[in-house]
């Protein structure tokens, strides 16, 4: 699960958080979603310049969250649209939609435990 | 206790600014947030947290606009801002110090750093608000200063101005601050009509170098008016100062007295640069050297007053300088210095024009303005082209008529150290009357008091002060048998009686000299104009009676006034 969600950022995010952890969790799950839709929103428009803020903007709260591998997704999609190719973006951002589908799942399982 | 520090955190993205805040809120500080730039100058406004964390991209402003406002908000105060970003291209982090930003945080956060960067921000900022309070401390202070210096200036002009630096036969450059330059100027008629000058460069600045030049201008302005001679004036400028000044401030100066009626100038220079007596005649240039310590460092008993004498004619002209005259500087850190001084005086043609060829050598040598300068020309004119001189009173004086009459005999041990002229004139101005006709009592008294001493007591020669060179020689003699005086007397008779409504005042000197055939001395002096004929001359058109004794041993004048038909409201002596 660590490439995932790394567990060392977890415990210190649980740490940090005591009883609010569950509530951060559940609005960074609120939030990717929206940012997700962004993402496809610009994508949708062909505006690059939004594409890359919005990919900028979830890659600090994926570092975060300890999102390792949406992190780096969304690195890629970032440097992708600052650079105006286009070609890789749409395989990129399935990637992305994947990889926060198993994320989802792992902090679902995550919250049962503190409820 | 001072209150928590209070952070204001403005970041978009709600988890993270979730996990932030409570981050930091964790860490004992008040914690504000917002969810977008213009949210978080609004809320600045309102509640001015002492720090920001502030994200780089947010909607409807970003972080760089949110932080170029708030530092605009923020004025003089340091509000730290510190960017959170995971923006690695430096041209976006040199973007964020652009907009004001002082730190940079990376995502994602770590505890400890944060913590960290925010002490040290904190440091920062209360290390400016002193700054700040120091500052407007320092320039409170600097106001006060200013301010007394003000008030210490004013009060200094009543006492320096009192006296006659404009006359017509002074000319003078001076700047408006010099008294906190330590520098001193001041001229005044004496009560014969002559004149007292002196330069005066009080060691250190400011107020310190200020202080000393109260107390001297009183001593230089009462003496003078009393009748005093530079000798005691110089004495007791020098026994005050010495007495109120601290160890190590001590005033360099030269004094001189003018005597127009006697053509004659007394120079006294103790550690000042020398000055110059140039002859209109010759051109000739002759040096006033210092010759002693400066005012105040000596105990009475070892201060030497001796003073060098020269005789003058209409239109010869002294200098006297304050050494930041030599010591001007120009861009390249050199001195003016005396070989430039002696230059201008070599190149000048017409004498009237020197004062003025100085002044510019030195502003053409000085590259930018200098404010220690201090420069006096004081010239002989014919009495009667310098106005009267005023003697002031402080008191309305005994203004019903007197009936008295006193008499003084001084012996050789007080004639060699005591002036009497002093208590006599002021016995004499407690009379109002006579009060109008102070000058030229004065006068009229110092002739005949120095004739009595110098002809009659100790028996020196007139006919010596017919040439330059004569005329020192007549001086160093005075000098040598007044130090060796053992006998003779001058005695002094005044009578006043009522006259009518008015009065009279007769004055008889007589001394214990072998006497003179006065016959002969007044023919003499009836057809000739050398140095020594001036003085009886005078007091024969100034007393309303003279005579003297057949066997030419006493003289007496005298002088009556009418009866007073108004009032005078006017103080003032007119001659």
């Amino acid at each position: 699960m660590s490439e995932h969600l790394d567990p060392s950022v977890l415990a210190m995010l649980q740490e940090v958080m005591e009883d609010e952890y569950p509530v951060l969790l559940d609005t960074f799950l609120s939030d990717s979603e929206d940012r997700l839709q962004a993402l496809r929103q610009a994508h949708e428009v062909r505006d690059a310049e939004a594409l890359r803020r919005a990919a900028h903007s979830f890659k600090g709260s994926c570092g975060n969250l300890g999102a390792t591998l949406l992190a780096e997704l969304c690195r890629q999609l970032e440097e992708s649209a600052r650079a105006g190719d286009l070609a890789p973006l749409p395989a990129l951002l399935e990637q992305a939609e994947q990889e926060f589908a198993i994320i989802r799942t792992l902090i679902e399982s995550e919250r049962q435990r503190h409820r | 206790m001072p209150s928590p520090l209070c952070i204001l955190i403005a970041e978009d993205s709600p988890a993270d600014r979730m996990l932030l805040a409570t981050i930091v809120g964790r860490q004992g500080y008040r914690v504000l947030t917002a969810g977008n730039g213009l949210e978080a100058i609004m809320i600045f406004a309102r509640e001015r947290p002492h720090m920001v964390l502030m994200d780089a991209l947010m909607p409807l402003m970003d972080g760089f606009e949110a932080a170029r406002r708030i530092k605009q908000m923020a004025g003089e105060e340091l509000v730290p801002i510190i960017f959170l970003t995971s923006l690695t291209e430096s041209e976006a982090l040199a973007q964020c110090l652009d907009a004001g930003g002082d730190d940079f945080l990376a995502k994602p956060y770590n505890r400890v750093i944060l913590d960290a960067k925010i002490k040290a921000m904190d440091r920062l900022r209360r290390l400016q608000a002193t700054v700040l309070e120091q500052r407007d401390l320092i320039a409170r202070h600097n106001e006060h200063l200013l301010n007394e210096q003000r008030v210490a200036k004013a009060v200094f002009d009543k006492v320096a101005h009192s006296g006659c630096l404009d006359a017509p036969n002074i000319r003078y450059l001076q700047s408006p601050y010099a008294l906190f330059n330590g520098d001193l100027m001041l001229a005044a008629f004496k009560p014969s009509g002559g004149m007292h000058v002196l330069l005066g460069d009080f060691t250190g600045h400011g107020l310190p170098a200020a202080i000393g030049a109260m107390p001297l201008a009183e001593v230089f302005y009462g003496m003078t008016a009393k009748g005093y001679s530079l000798a005691e004036i110089l004495r007791e400028m020098n026994a005050k100062l010495k007495r109120i000044l601290p160890v190590g401030v001590f005033c360099c100066a030269v004094m001189l007295n003018l005597s127009f009626q006697r053509r004659v100038v007394e120079v006294w220079n103790g550690g000042l640069p020398d000055g110059y007596l140039r002859r209109l005649g010759s051109g000739e240039r002759i040096p006033l050297r210092s010759r002693h310590l400066p005012l105040g460092i000596l105990d009475s008993s070892c201060f030497d007053d001796r003073y060098e004498i020269y005789p003058m004619e209409t239109g010869d002209r002294i200098f006297l300088l304050s050494d930041g005259v030599l010591e001007t500087c120009n861009l390249g850190g050199e001195c003016f210095g005396e070989e430039r001084l002696l230059g201008v005086f070599a190149a000048n043609c017409q004498p009237d024009l020197l004062f003025g060829e100085i002044q510019q050598a030195l502003s053409a040598f000085r590259g930018e303005a200098q404010d220690d300068v201090s420069l006096i020309e004081v010239s002989l004119m014919e009495q009667g082209q310098l106005p009267h001189s005023p003697l002031i009173f402080s008191d309305s004086g005994q203004d019903f008529p007197l009936d008295w009459s006193v008499g003084f005999e001084f012996r050789a041990e007080t004639l060699k150290h005591f002036n009497p002229l002093p208590y006599l004139l002021q016995l004499l101005l407690e009379v109002q009357e006579l009060r109008l006709r102070g000058s030229v009592l004065y006068t009229v008294l110092a002739e005949l008091y120095s004739n009595a001493l110098e002809h009659g007591v100790m028996g020196l020669d007139s006919s010596l002060k017919r040439d330059a060179q004569g005329f020192a020689e007549y001086y160093r003699e005075r000098r040598a048998r007044l130090a060796n005086l053992c006998d003779g007397y001058v005695r002094f008779h005044l009578d006043l009686r009522p006259e009518g409504a008015g009065g009279r005042l007769s004055i008889r000197v007589e001394d214990s000299g072998p006497g003179f055939d006065v016959q002969r001395m007044l023919e003499r002096h009836a057809s000739t104009e050398h140095l020594s004929g001036r003085g009886l001359k005078l007091v024969r058109q100034l007393a309303d009676r003279c005579s003297w004794a057949p066997d030419g041993r006493s003289v007496c004048v005298e002088f009556s006034w009418p009866a007073r038909h108004n009032p005078p409201d006017c103080q003032l002596a007119q001659e």
